[in-house]
């Protein structure tokens, strides 16, 4: 099946083939190698730097960057707001689309129209949607008029300007764009799933409840797994969403770390602390996606039941 | 892999049994479940519904009843000026700078991710798996750590305020996902077929060429769906690395239109509307390459 076994006659001999695999992939290897990984490696060396980006690079300062962002007030809302928004999607927002996804999971009518209606605002830009959803959210606009009406006045707040409430906005917003993703993944998941496995089990007296808990998760664990490792990275890098309704603000009540770093880079010309602060992020994301690893090689040991299509 | 689309739009099967505990449940759950979905789908559509018929009112309607859903008299000059009057100059400069960065960046990707791919799918040679994580490590890590250093390296490349300088970095983006769809997808297609091509004179390229890509196009198909939305939302490389309103591409153009006209809300919605109307026709047409693409690359784990 795969092309690891012995090769026929007429096919090239091991040097000749270098040739051609270097032919292949040097293009690729060249754009990714210059634009992927070398910045992340050139983040880690200017880190070590106090740098305003345009002169040469002399000013070593070691890992006093480091320090001086562990000490940051900022950086640290910023560090606590990346978190808060990983454990509101993964104790909110997966949970919900895979409450939807489960719903969906039928055949009815208009099935199809609520799939392609969930998935829409994925393929919206999120600056056109956080441009929207700030217009709606003013004081006196739509959201509160709205709210008046139903006669819910007593829940209006300053969305996006009360420093208690803004993080919880966004995050609305944000699962506004994203739960229609994580819904059409998981409901993917759900179909790989062979009736056969819960119709026993409600042949053996299963309810709906323990066939979902027994059966369907334990099934759907690694698209589980994938949509949560997405959102975990997503939420890492919140970035679109942030500055075009807030800019970070009010009073860095909604800073996050790429906010922090695009700031420190940019407005304030410290390119070397703003590399620090992309290598701190990089250490999120990387020990996000090691526990994600060792979870996922783990779990695949364990049960080949749970491969979906090979 | 190719089944997967398929899979996700066959109609479940139906059995005596599962009709049988379909019954059971609907008697409960039918009207509790359009409810619920019809509600979810009412949040979905507020915004666009708001943005679009938002469009259609002046800034007066908007103040003084914004909780009133039709615009009353409709307005029509919000749209006009964005898609043909005084604002249409930005509009379109901006939709012709999306497209020529989409156009380039996802060629680039779909071009070196299927080279790519096609080495790492069929042919033995030393460090390959080693090669092909690499590649896989750029979905593993969130791409605003590079944003810093990518800009003075484009700078220094002479690419700033270039529209290739923002293309090329997102081909570059582009490429792990691209190679990860490809390669299940061209180590599926039989080695009797490259035996066959090679008797009749392929050489390695001419059977990548003639043979593998035409059999892939559903696969670069999805691939170049997925690179089309990345590129086209994309919003912090454009932003750091445009410097001129005449470079801007959509996102931003939206993100400074609704700043210069702060005040004029019916028009900052209407522009929006306009922007939005390219990746929604795109969704209509693409959506079967856009979800396959997603959920073959995530369902398997």
């Amino acid at each position: 099946m795969t092309a690891a076994r012995a090769r026929p006659r007429g096919r090239p001999r091991l040097p000749t083939r270098l040739v051609t695999v270097g032919l292949f992939l040097l293009p690729a290897l060249a754009l990714y190698g210059l634009f992927v990984l070398f910045p992340i490696v050139q983040a880690a060396h200017y880190s070590l730097f106090k740098w305003n980006g345009l002169q040469p690079l002399t000013d070593f300062v070691g890992l006093d960057n480091y320090v001086k962002a562990f000490n940051d007030k900022g950086f640290r809302t910023a560090v606590s707001n990346n978190l808060l928004i990983i454990v509101l999607s993964l104790a909110i927002q997966i949970p919900f689309a895979l409450w939807l996804a489960v719903l969906l999971n039928r055949n009815f009518p208009g099935r199809a129209v609520f799939r392609l209606i969930f998935f829409l605002p994925y393929v919206l830009s999120e600056a056109i949607a956080g441009i929207v959803f700030s217009l709606m959210l003013r004081p006196e606009a739509l959201v509160d008029t709205g709210l008046t009406t139903i006669g819910l006045g007593g829940l209006i707040q300053d969305w996006l300007g009360d420093t208690n409430i803004v993080m919880l906005t966004l995050f609305f917003i944000i699962s506004w764009k994203y739960f229609g993703f994580h819904m059409i993944l998981l409901l993917a998941g759900l179909q790989g799933i062979p009736h056969e496995i819960e119709e026993a089990a409600r042949i053996d007296g299963a309810d709906n409840l323990a066939v979902f808990r027994h059966i369907t998760l334990p099934l759907l664990g690694p698209t589980l797994r994938v949509s949560v490792f997405l959102s975990m990275i997503g939420a890492l890098q919140l970035f679109d969403m942030v500055w075009v309704t807030t800019g970070g603000g009010p009073l860095n009540a909604t800073n996050t770390m790429a906010i922090a770093m695009f700031k420190a880079g940019f407005t304030k010309s410290q390119m070397g602390y703003g590399s620090a602060l992309a290598v701190i992020l990089f250490l999120f994301g990387l020990v996000v996606a090691l526990a994600y690893q060792r979870f996922v090689l783990r779990r695949d040991v364990e049960g080949a039941v749970t491969a979906y299509n090979g | 892999m190719s089944s997967e689309p398929a899979t996700l739009y066959a109609a479940s099967r139906t059995n005596p049994g599962r009709r049988r505990s379909r019954l059971i449940r609907n008697g409960l759950g039918g009207t509790a479940r359009y409810a619920v979905l019809v509600a979810v789908a009412f949040m979905i559509l507020v915004p666009v519904a708001y943005a679009v018929l938002g469009g259609f009112k002046t800034n007066g309607q908007l103040a003084a009843n914004p909780g009133s859903i039709l615009p009353d008299p409709w307005v029509f000059t919000n749209y006009s000026d964005v898609i043909f009057g005084h604002n249409a100059a930005a509009f379109w400069r901006e939709t012709a700078n999306s497209l020529i960065i989409a156009a380039v960046s996802v060629g680039l990707t779909v071009a070196l991710g299927s080279l790519a791919a096609f080495v790492f799918a069929r042919l033995v040679f030393p460090g390959r798996e080693a090669m092909y994580t690499l590649f896989v490590f750029g979905l593993l890590f969130p791409s605003a750590v590079a944003i810093l250093p990518l800009y003075i390296l484009v700078r220094n490349l002479g690419l700033e305020g270039n529209l290739l300088g923002v293309a090329l970095p997102q081909a570059a983006f582009a490429l792990p996902l691209t190679v990860v769809i490809l390669r299940p997808f061209f180590r599926s297609i039989p080695a009797e077929l490259e035996d066959a091509a090679r008797i009749d004179g392929c050489s390695t390229f001419g059977f990548f060429w003639r043979v593998l890509l035409p059999l892939a196009r559903p696969a670069l198909a999805t691939v170049s769906v997925l690179a089309i939305v990345a590129t086209w939302n994309a919003f912090m490389l454009p932003l750091i690395l445009l410097n001129g309103a005449d470079q801007w591409t959509l996102p931003l153009g939206v993100m400074n239109f609704s700043t210069e006209y702060s005040s004029d809300q019916a028009r900052v919605l209407a522009f929006t509307v306009v922007a939005l109307i390219p990746a929604v026709v795109f969704y209509a047409f693409a959506e079967r390459q856009l979800v396959g693409g997603l959920t073959s690359g995530a369902v398997k784990g």
